[in-house]
């Protein structure tokens, strides 16, 4: 893996893992998905290609706090808030 | 502006999590169970921090009451932005009966004490719904509160609030020092991220005890019990509408 792109594919990795932890599905559920992700594309050393995975990452990091965002504030306005 | 905000955050069961009243139906199943910040103390860390990053306050410093576990939730309030944090300790029996009147006491010595000039609050803490610390608070410092708050501007040396209540919205204007708590579209709050959380590590959290505020944390209130909601009664299926009316007379209802 190119040298210096290893670190942020692994920081990467930590940051996604630790959103995982909320997901609704399970954590477990999560993680073995983030490792099988991985894992496909361990092989791949082209540095362009490895930024463009990293950046899709990035976007799935952004997708997973709207969504846990999203399922708290329905919940507390279906809670606290008469519907119309 | 050299304003310090003071924002409380509670540590409550996390608001996914399916409630299981205790058998003795002395109060509800925690051990074990996630916790997490109560989501309106998010909202308020939340608008303290963007307060600062605006400059129109210098210093945003969390508070939370509580045993040892407390730290986490002002570790996450850290990392969403505060500077530092305190933590009120209160443990056992005296942490069962913790209310808001004896939270809304420790506030008012604290926001003496570190000279705060606005306090931002949740609204209301999803395990008890309250919804009385921050009413309470600004009248033991006899501060102007704007409660329910969905919009909080600060023009000149006044705080401009816009409130949710039934009907609409009201747009007041009160002096600073004052009292806000926040309601759900004030804002939407950050996630705490890992290398946040990392940083936060290093901020300070300070150690106090009601005692040393002058505060007595007794409570007047005893739980007597606490019961689930009654069950909902399956419905039944009829074939034909005379047997809906048959049915219907049988229940005295026709």
């Amino acid at each position: 893996m190119a040298n210096p792109l290893r670190a942020e594919v692994v920081q990467l990795y930590k940051t996604l893992l630790f959103l995982g932890r909320e997901y609704p599905k399970g954590a477990d559920y999560f993680r073995d998905r983030l490792r099988a992700a991985f894992a496909k594309n361990k092989d791949v050393s082209d540095p362009e290609k490895i930024k463009e995975l990293i950046s899709r990452g990035e976007f799935v990091v952004k997708e997973l706090e709207a969504l846990y965002y999203l399922r708290k504030y329905r919940a507390l306005k279906k809670r606290y808030y008469e519907t119309e | 502006m050299s304003a310090r905000v003071l924002v409380g955050v509670k540590r409550v069961i996390d608001y996914a999590v399916k409630i299981r009243v205790k058998p003795d139906r002395t109060g509800v199943v925690t051990d074990g169970v996630k916790h997490s910040m109560n989501p309106f103390c998010e909202i308020a860390v939340e608008e303290a921090v963007k307060l600062k990053e605006k400059k129109l306050v210098k210093e945003v410093v969390a508070v939370s009451c509580g045993p040892q576990q407390v730290q986490e939730t002002i570790r996450t309030a850290l990392a969403m932005g505060a500077d530092r944090g305190i933590h009120v300790e209160v443990s056992g029996k005296d942490y069962e009966t913790l209310g808001p009147l004896q939270v809304s006491k420790i506030l008012a010595a604290l926001a003496k004490k570190e000279q705060a000039d606005l306090i931002i609050l949740g609204k209301q803490a999803i395990d008890d719904d309250c919804n009385q610390t921050g009413q309470m608070t600004a009248a033991l410092l006899d501060w102007p509160q704007g409660t329910f708050a969905s919009e909080v501007n600060i023009e000149a040396d006044k705080l401009k609030v816009v409130r949710e209540i039934d009907g609409g919205l009201e747009t007041i204007k009160i002096n600073l020092p004052a009292v806000v708590t926040a309601d759900l579209r004030l804002n939407t709050p950050r996630y705490a991220t890992l290398p946040n959380i990392m940083k936060a590590k290093k901020k300070k959290i300070a150690n106090v005890k009601p005692a040393d505020l002058g505060v007595d944390v007794s409570s007047r209130l005893e739980v007597l019990k606490v019961d689930e909601p009654p069950q909902r009664q399956a419905g039944v299926k009829v074939e034909t509408v005379h047997d809906l009316v048959g049915k219907l007379k049988e229940a005295g209802r026709i």
